[in-house]
């Protein structure tokens, strides 16, 4: 390996480096402040805290979410009650934009996040004081094992969302999406809180190792290089198919044309 | 030098020639003549894929192990390091990731089927729209089609070949398709898998197919496709001093020979680029092959998206006789329907020469819009397929234009039965309006680009009379002369002035300014076909 190549490779081992201490970093933020919120009673200076972050997402709450999920949280004729569904719903549901809803429609679709870091937090404590349920999960990359997670996928997640996490029509206009776009965090947390039409996997399906095998080999099959040229958008032979279609044949028969031209 | 070159050369040749007599032969060969149109070259790309295929496959052959005996991968794909897999499925592994050269032979080889395939089928499209299936092509037409339908089977077994998710999710309901047949099915299916499904035998077997037999079938019959070319000679188009019993066009030795070898090198460019440029089966993406597991859009190659889509479309009829239930949405969709399409295409020159009572030799092309019958019954036919083939990749179109794969299903089982007599329709009134327009030309002549002004103020384009000489008759479907008014000329005769104005591609070429008598010929078809 030539110095260059091994700079840029342990430059790009540094940049994943760096990234997972992020991801470690925001989950040991998330997890301070739910552990904040869901403390047991008495502790003056957490109380405090807690009521001041659970004080903003109620606010944020009634404003923007309120319309359709209650003043309260406790649901209505549009939309579900949010007590119970946990942190790591409110988490998931606002960081990919789902959330607040735009419009209805068979699903929610993924959009540019509408709030900041902070204000998910706070309305994520809200919906968590209001009854228990799933944190934001802590992801641990370099807990996962690669292989586990490739069979956990082909056997749990492949069926809709494709080999490659490329996404797949399900019925009646739903579908479940690309994963390319969902973070490390994003994926724990849809394993997690199943939304809408995706199963529930919860703690006695998988547990965090498995779990973090499966973000980590997403992470992979949606990243990874393509050692054979161009993807097609990894949906198998289909695009193929359309390749040969659209491009092989055309192409050799202008070639024919012009050779018969020539002739 | 050249000289010595020269004697060493004939003196090689004269010591053949002494023991096999082939001069004669050789020479013949060597003038013979092969026409100059584009669409007789579509028959090469499948010709030059075969070559190809044949090639990259060998190469394949090394380093593959069709063996399904489960070992653990350890080879440099790190996803699968460590993980139990078939023998078969490891080896692919092994090409793609670890032998010099083997991921873009399995690419080129793969892209190379697929190409094989299309240009068959493209070429049979021109065969059936320019009635060059016609007496004494049967034969020639009926080989056609074997060779599609293998290779469609040899497509199959090869994609089945590395054991991984997708292709086994095929193999499934390849199985399940075989067992839908009553009486003999569940037992066919039994003896060729070697058991139930997936069972320890199939991927050696399949290999053997794969390798040896089709393979075989194949290199036979197409020997036999081009032994009974040469022996008809070509079809060709209509044109000056072209007709029943000549060809007209460039000679074997030098220009066809250049030609063709040079095609050959294009075609061979085109999937090399392909193979090196786009990825194709990336089997280390799909995971071996695990009976439990199963992936979102998994489809089969293209050639046999057809049968996938008529699977998807058919509604769940089941019926009951005899103690046994007969799964008929399988058994229709994935072997009747089939049955009656390659049927029907393996007769189709026997029905049509029994319809028309047409029991005539025809070494002179129609083109489509004289024969509108013929057309748009190949459209209707077409469009039949179509529909089937896109139903085949129905939830990815859902996915990816967001639409409701309910309402694909529902649209694709109404336009199956719509959409091929509405395009038999629209053909039709096409390929009228073609003959109408030539007849324009024979009648008002050829457009010139001049525009006149006349004294009243109006404008008027001059035309120029058609030259005799640049006149091509041709044969219109005799039912329907009458559509076409102010005849001139029997009716038999509709006159279409084809060359005079260029068509089908081919602007105004030589041919209409060289006489007739010029141009090279094969003799000795001047006096016998
Ligand atoms: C226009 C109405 C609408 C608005 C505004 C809205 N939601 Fe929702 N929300 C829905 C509907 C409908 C669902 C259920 C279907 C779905 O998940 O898309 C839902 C589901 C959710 C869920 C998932 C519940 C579960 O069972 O997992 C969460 C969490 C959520 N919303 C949070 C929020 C938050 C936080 C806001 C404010 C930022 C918000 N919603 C604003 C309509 C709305
Ligand atoms: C029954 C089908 C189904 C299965 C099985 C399934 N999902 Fe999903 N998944 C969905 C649907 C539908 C959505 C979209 C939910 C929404 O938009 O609210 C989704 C959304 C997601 C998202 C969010 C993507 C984004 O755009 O933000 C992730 C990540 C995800 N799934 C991962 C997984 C993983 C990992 C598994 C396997 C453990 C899995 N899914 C299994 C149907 C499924
Ligand atoms: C006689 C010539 C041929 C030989 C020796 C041959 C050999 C092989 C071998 C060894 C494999 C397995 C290795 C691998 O999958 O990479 C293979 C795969 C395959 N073959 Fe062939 N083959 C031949 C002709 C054909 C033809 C005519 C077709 C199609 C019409 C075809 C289609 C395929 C396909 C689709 C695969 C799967 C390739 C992949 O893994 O991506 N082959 N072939």
């Amino acid at each position: 390996m030539t110095s260059t190549a091994a700079g840029f490779a342990a430059a790009g081992r540094r940049r994943r480096k760096l990234a997972s201490y992020a991801v470690l970093l925001t989950a040991l933020v998330v997890l301070g402040v739910t552990y904040a919120v869901l403390a047991p009673r008495g502790h003056a200076a957490s109380t405090a805290e807690e009521s001041f972050a659970v004080q903003k997402g109620r606010e944020l709450f009634q404003t923007s979410c309120a319309t359709c999920h209650g003043i309260n949280a406790q649901g209505t004729q549009e939309a579900p009650s949010l007590i119970g569904v946990g942190a790591a719903a409110v988490d998931f549901q606002v960081s990919s934009g789902r959330m607040p809803l735009a419009r209805p429609g068979p699903q929610a679709d993924r959009k540019e996040a509408k709030y900041d870091r902070a204000q998910i937090d706070q309305m994520a404590a809200y919906v968590a004081s209001l009854a228990p349920g799933p944190q934001i999960p802590q992801v641990d990359l370099a807990d996962g094992d690669l292989q586990l997670g490739g069979n956990l996928f082909r056997t749990n997640c492949a069926s809709c969302h494709n080999f490659a996490g490329s996404g797949g029509a399900l019925t009646y206009g739903k579908y479940a999406p690309r994963l390319t776009p969902a973070t490390p965090v994003q994926v724990a947390e849809a394993i997690r809180t199943g939304p809408e039409n995706m199963p529930v996997f919860g703690p006695s399906t998988f547990d965090d190792h498995q779990v973090n095998s499966i973000v980590k080999y997403v992470d992979y099959v949606t990243r990874s290089k393509n050692p054979g040229g161009l993807a097609l958008g990894k949906f198998g032979p289909v695009p193929e198919g359309l390749v040969i279609a659209v491009v092989g044949i055309p192409a050799l028969l202008a070639m024919t044309l012009w050779i018969g031209a020539r002739a | 030098m050249t000289t010595m070159t020269g004697k060493a050369i004939g003196g090689g040749a004269r010591y053949v020639d002494e023991r096999l007599t082939s001069a004669n032969f050789i020479r013949r060969s060597m003038n013979k003549v092969f026409p100059d149109h584009w669409s007789f070259m579509i028959g090469e790309i499948a010709l030059y894929s075969f070559i190809i295929l044949l090639l990259t496959g060998v190469y394949l052959m090394l380093f593959f192990d069709a063996t399904a005996r489960e070992v653990i991968y350890n080879g440099s794909y790190m996803p699968l390091k460590g993980v139990p897999m078939s023998e078969a499925y490891s080896s692919t592994l092994h090409i793609s990731f670890d032998v010099r050269g083997g991921l873009i032979m399995r690419q080129i080889h793969h892209w190379a089927a697929l190409l094989f395939v299309s240009s068959i089928v493209v070429h049979m499209m021109r065969v059936f729209f320019t009635g060059a299936f016609r007496k004494p092509r049967e034969i020639n037409w009926l080989i056609g089609v074997g060779l599609m339908v293998l290779g469609l089977l040899e497509g199959f077994a090869g994609y089945s070949l590395p054991d991984d998710l997708l292709s086994g999710t095929g193999l499934r309901i390849a199985y399940s398709v075989g067992q839908s047949v009553p009486v003999v099915g569940t037992w066919s299916t039994f003896l060729l898998f070697g058991g139930n499904f997936p069972g320890e035998s199939i991927i050696g077997r399949l290999y053997v197919v794969h390798i040896l037999l089709v393979p075989g079938i194949l290199l036979a019959l197409i020997t036999a496709h081009m032994m009974i070319l040469w022996y008809q000679k070509h079809t060709q188009f209509r044109g000056p001093g072209r007709t029943e019993e000549n060809v007209v066009g460039s000679r074997m030795y030098p220009s066809y020979a250049a030609k063709g070898g040079g095609f050959f090198f294009l075609v061979f460019g085109v999937v090399a680029a392909l193979g090196g440029l786009a990825q194709i089966n990336p089997v280390w993406m799909y995971g071996p092959f695990n009976p439990s597991q199963v992936s979102a859009g998994a489809q089969p190659d293209w050639y046999i998206g057809f049968l996938e889509g008529s699977l998807r479309l058919s509604p769940g009829w089941e019926i009951r006789a005899f103690g046994h239930t007969i799964p008929l949405n399988i058994l229709i969709p994935g072997v009747v329907l089939p049955g009656i399409m390659f049927g029907l295409l393996a007769l189709y020159p026997f029905l049509e020469a029994a319809f028309t009572k047409d029991k005539a030799q025809h070494h002179l092309l129609d083109r489509p819009r004289d024969k509108p019958v013929r057309t748009s019954l190949g459209v209707m036919s077409l469009t039949f397929y179509f529909v089937l083939w896109i139903m085949g990749a129905n939830d990815i179109a859902a996915h990816l234009f967001r639409i409701s794969l309910n309402l694909t299903t529902y649209m694709g089982q109404v336009a199956l039965f719509l959409l091929p007599p509405l395009m038999y329709a629209i053909t039709y009134r096409i390929c009228i309006g073609l003959q109408r327009s030539d007849h324009e030309v024979l009648v008002h002549g050829v457009e010139t680009g001049t525009i006149h002004r006349l004294p009243s103020g109006e404008y008027i384009e001059v035309h120029a009379p058609v030259q005799e000489s640049q006149l091509v008759l041709s044969p219109v479907e005799p039912d329907h002369p009458e559509r076409i008014e102010g005849e001139r000329g029997p009716r038999a005769l509709v006159s279409a002035a084809g060359r005079a104005v260029g068509s089908f591609f081919v602007a105004k070429k030589k041919d209409t300014s060289v006489p007739a008598d010029q141009r090279e010929r094969d003799d000795d078809t001047l006096t016998k076909r």
